[in-house]
């Protein structure tokens, strides 16, 4: 069950136009670099992204918005991006934004395998219009629906041959889930060990989910609010 | 009147020992500041942490940890680390004890309007909708006052809403006020300097004003 693919480029293979991604992270914090650099040399557009964010001008996935390879984001919070904006706009981009635990809940039903939830965020607001809305216990719920894609690119820390990944820090935000929910998970990791060298007890995602991983190169890993004490 | 610290200070005193906090992005984040030394209060971070500690060292800065508004932490002793569904499920399920986040109006039946303003560009409303339908306890950050002077505590709220019913507390630049369940501002204290008629002019809501109003500490 040896799972390991070269490198980016490798593990993108039977991506096409018009496809729907998942792609981790938090702003900029646990994105999968490598993946997204291959996406851009690729050429492949017409994409729908699913992510909590959009990246920032000259990083992340500001540069699949800079050359026009998406064309519909799904996330919660967008800001943080020119030309984002300017595509929003003007047109060019549509935009889903959904409240974020509702996105991560959609993309973990999609992996688990549940249609559909319940759940109070966004009853009474632009959220919950037409949505079938339920009470339970004296509260309002509304419906949603699980999210599933053709890709998932996610980001480790370590990984092992047979796809078992261990992430690090507030870089596993969306990560988990995503690897879940797609046909075909990538996961990109910094450290890529033997089947057997990780602990079994301290594995975050089980390598079930991941159908190529390969170690990763060059993370930038870049900092979007550098805060420091004295 | 109170600047943004003093806004925060007061809202450090509704922190009770033994809660697990969330702080929104703005003055609340700067709550985590007047928290009294000793009191055992977890801060939880949506993107994925309970346990957050202050800003790094320029040596501890670690880009893979992060808070909600994407500023560089540490952890504390005995933090732990989850995925996004795992903090949102938590943040749904109850387990937060109180939830702090900055609002643009607030109506006297306590829904809040926070995420999205007409004719602006809109960034979304990131974990603000799940936040205030879940919350046990939500207390409000905010202006009383537009710049142009113009009420944020109304009747009813004008900008798109991000939740129904929920705030239970507001602490402005004039005042300290509950949102009463059956509807209605209910004056608890003014700030130092501010007069019960000032705070009347900057509230269109309902304010309701028993007895003697005192200053605030």
């Amino acid at each position: 069950m040896n799972k390991v693919v070269k490198n980016a480029t490798e593990a993108l293979q039977g991506i096409q136009d018009h496809m729907t991604l998942m792609v981790g992270g938090f702003g900029l914090c646990g994105i999968p670099e490598n993946s997204i650099a291959a996406l851009l040399q690729s050429g492949v557009k017409g994409l729908t992204v699913i992510s909590n964010n959009a990246g920032v001008d000259d990083f992340g996935l500001g540069f699949l918005l800079k050359t026009k390879q998406i064309r519909k984001m799904i996330s919660s919070y967008v800001g943080e991006n020119a030309e984002f904006e300017r595509q929003l706009l003007g047109g060019e981009l549509e935009v889903d934004l959904i409240p974020q635990g509702t996105l991560a809940e959609r993309i973990r039903a999609g992996g688990a395998g549940i249609p559909a939830f319940f759940t109070p965020a966004g009853v009474g607001t632009e959220v919950a219009e037409g949505k079938e809305i339920r009470e339970f216990n004296g509260k309002l719920y509304l419906m949603e629906s699980w999210l599933r894609a053709d890709f998932a690119f996610v980001k480790a820390w370590k990984g092992d041959t047979m796809g078992n990944l261990v992430y690090k820090g507030t870089a596993r935000n969306f990560n988990p889930m995503m690897a879940t929910a797609a046909t075909i998970t990538v996961a990109e990791v910094e450290e890529l060990v033997p089947a057997g060298e990780l602990d079994p007890n301290e594995i975050h995602t089980p390598g079930v989910y991941v159908k190529r991983i390969f170690k990763g190169s060059n993370y930038e890993k870049r900092i979007e609010q550098r805060t420091v004490s004295k | 009147m109170l600047d943004k610290n003093g806004i925060a200070k007061r809202i450090a005193k509704e922190v009770k020992d033994g809660y697990y906090v969330n702080l929104g992005i703005g003055i609340p984040t700067l709550v985590a500041n007047y928290i009294p030394q000793g009191m055992n209060v977890v801060l939880q971070s949506e993107n994925g942490l309970l346990g957050i500690g202050p800003f790094p060292t320029e040596e501890a800065v670690d880009a893979d940890l992060i808070n909600a508004g994407k500023q560089t932490i540490t952890m504390l002793k005995g933090s732990s680390l989850f995925s996004s569904a795992d903090s949102f499920a938590m943040i749904r399920g109850g387990h937060i004890d109180l939830t702090i986040l900055g609002a643009m109006e607030v109506s006297e039946n306590g829904d809040i309007a926070n995420w999205k303003v007409p004719n602006k560009m809109v960034k979304g409303m990131g974990g603000a909708m799940d936040l205030v339908a879940s919350a046990k306890n939500i207390i409000v950050a905010m202006q009383h006052r537009s710049k142009d002077g113009q009420s944020k505590l109304l009747k009813k709220c004008s900008l798109p809403i991000t939740g129904l019913g929920c705030v239970k507390k507001i602490v402005t630049e004039l005042a300290v006020l509950d949102v009463l369940p059956e509807g209605g501002f209910r004056l608890l204290e003014r700030a130092k300097g501010v007069s019960v008629e000032e705070i009347k002019a900057a509230t269109e809501g309902k304010l309701i004003v028993e007895g003697e109003i005192p200053e605030m500490e």
